[in-house]
């Protein structure tokens, strides 16, 4: 079945798409998650909506107009959190609603049935294009490369802002870089689980992965393994039975983690039953 | 003894809030200066206009490099609940983190970095958490883990922000004692909302509310304390070194 199925161009390319998609969200989600930016992502995705009804109505690919508005809301959020007295989630909020109410007026304002608009909300992995899977893999090259040559400074500005400003880094700097880094993860990766699901890309993996190690390399990595698990695993369930690929990867997802979560209280059982409890 | 850092007629404070007014202070080599006053009185925005985390309104920040020491490093331990528990960091990485400098950016750190990461974890005798994540630590070895950052940079200045909250007595009296010996290489600020235990420690006390009285010993008066408004303890020192604790109600 699978030299079968692999003959379609489009299923090599939402296999492709469910590879990389599982190599940049693992790396963003572990910052995301450890930096409790969670609330803040869901603003972004929510906000870069506006980009794809501006997309539609100016009538060029919605992706590059996302990924615009993304950067810039979440430029604008990290400026305004820092600079003005609005609270910092306060502000999430007014950008989260309007970035949808602008993608709204721009869709309805644009003539005609708007095609896909459905594939970003929900994701269409299947209808992955080229362009996408080329912008996917210059993505996770990129976060590659930054991750890997920031690593410790990365992970010292993550643990403590404060104490990293007082040791002359340029904080804002990287606070703006990854900032756009989130927002451009965020967009490209709209296409593979859709607005309303790519949250879940950046969390549930790295939740998992917390359960079993407490490192930030290490959360990295396993991330990206168990986001390829949930992503192949969804894939599989949505060709089956002909549902959105984007809900069939997360609740895939969510059932790796219930697993994983009954594997270490079974473990931890075994250990109490077995007398080696006793120890501690 | 040479100067470290010398505050001059500092106003500082946060938006358009003003908290200090017409502040100035001089830290030496040598210092162990306890800084105490009320809640919200400005004990951590000088801190933070020291450590140049915040640009005074007015007035002049300066700092000095003498002939004995070019090194200018502060150490600084910040309150611990600003750090997030949860955070998945190993002790060794966290210490680690206190040689990284805005200059240093690629590679991973040294063989001559982590000895010294290592003997700073002996010194404050916390060497065995090394591997550890920082979640798995009780309040007393975070704080310590959070000094060893600060002073593994062999800084000339070392300041902490309220080092003596969230830990039991014992864990207290043992920061003291380190606190004591580092200030033999290094000048020592430290806040503290705690006057009664630091007393016997420090050399001198700063008390700031809005502006800034010092005090060029450890030994306030009652009446000295009065004329300015701080609502604190009072600390005396008789033939034995002891403290006496009064109430005061300053309106």
């Amino acid at each position: 079945m699978i030299t079968e199925l692999l003959q379609y161009k489009f299923i090599v390319n939402s296999l492709l798409a469910g590879i990389l998609a599982s190599i940049s969200c693992g790396i963003i989600g572990t910052y995301i998650v450890t930096r409790r930016m969670v609330f803040l992502s869901g603003g972004i995705t929510h906000a870069s909506f506006g980009g794809i009804g501006i997309g539609y109505f100016f009538g060029f690919n919605p992706v590059i107009s996302a990924a615009i508005f993304g950067i810039l809301s979440a430029l604008g959020i990290e400026y305004v959190s820092k600079r003005s007295n609005i609270r910092e989630d306060s502000a999430i909020g007014i950008l989260w609603s309007f970035g949808m109410a602008i993608g709204i007026m721009f869709v309805f304002l644009t003539p005609g049935y708007a095609p896909n608009l459905m594939s970003y909300l929900f994701g269409s992995i299947l209808t992955v294009s080229a362009l996408d899977i080329w912008l996917m893999l210059a993505l996770s090259v990129l976060l590659i490369l930054v991750f890997s040559l920031f690593y410790r400074l990365i992970l010292f500005i993550a643990y403590d802002q404060e104490f990293a400003r007082t040791h002359q880094i340029d904080v804002s700097f990287f606070n703006y870089l990854l900032i756009s880094l989130v927002a451009l993860t965020i967009v490209l990766n709209i296409k593979v689980v859709g607005i309303i699901l790519v949250i879940s890309l950046l969390t549930i993996p790295q939740s998992i992965a917390n359960l079993f190690t407490k490192n930030f390399k290490n959360i990295m990595l396993v991330s990206v393994v168990i986001a390829l698990i949930g992503a192949f695993l969804g894939l599989l369930i949505s060709y089956k039975i002909n549902i959105p690929s984007g809900a069939s990867i997360i609740f895939s997802l969510v059932m790796i983690f219930f697993i994983a979560k009954m594997f270490l209280l079974i473990k931890r059982e075994i250990v109490l039953k077995s007398g080696l409890g006793k120890k501690f | 003894m040479s100067k470290i850092v010398e505050l001059k007629s500092v106003f500082a404070g946060y938006n358009d809030e003003v908290i200090l007014k017409d502040v100035s202070l001089e830290i030496c080599d040598d210092d162990f200066i306890g800084i105490i006053g009320p809640n919200g009185g400005g004990k951590t925005t000088l801190l933070n206009v020291v450590l140049g985390l915040i640009k005074p309104f007015k007035g002049s920040v300066e700092f000095f490099n003498n002939e004995k020491s070019l090194n200018n490093k502060i150490g600084y331990l910040p309150q611990t609940n600003k750090i997030d528990r949860k955070f998945p960091i190993t002790v060794k990485d966290v210490v680690l983190s206190g040689l990284l400098y805005g200059n240093a950016l690629f590679g991973s750190y040294s063989k001559s970095q982590k000895q010294k990461a290592t003997e700073t974890l002996k010194r404050v005798g916390i060497c065995d958490l090394k591997e550890m994540t920082i979640g798995e630590l009780s309040g007393g070895q975070m704080q310590k883990v959070l000094l060893a950052r600060a002073i593994v940079s062999s800084p000339r200045l070392l300041i902490l922000d309220e080092p003596n909250t969230f830990v039991d007595n014992q864990f207290e009296g043992e920061l003291y004692e380190i606190l004591r010996q580092l200030n033999e290489e290094m000048a020592v600020v430290m806040v503290s909302h705690d006057v009664g235990t630091i007393a016997s420690y420090v050399k001198t006390i700063a008390c700031v509310n809005r502006n800034l009285h010092y005090h060029k010993s450890n030994i306030i008066s009652e009446e000295q304390l009065a004329s300015y408004n701080c609502p604190i303890k009072l600390i005396t020192h008789g033939e034995v070194p002891h403290t006496v604790l009064k109430k005061h109600n300053h309106s």
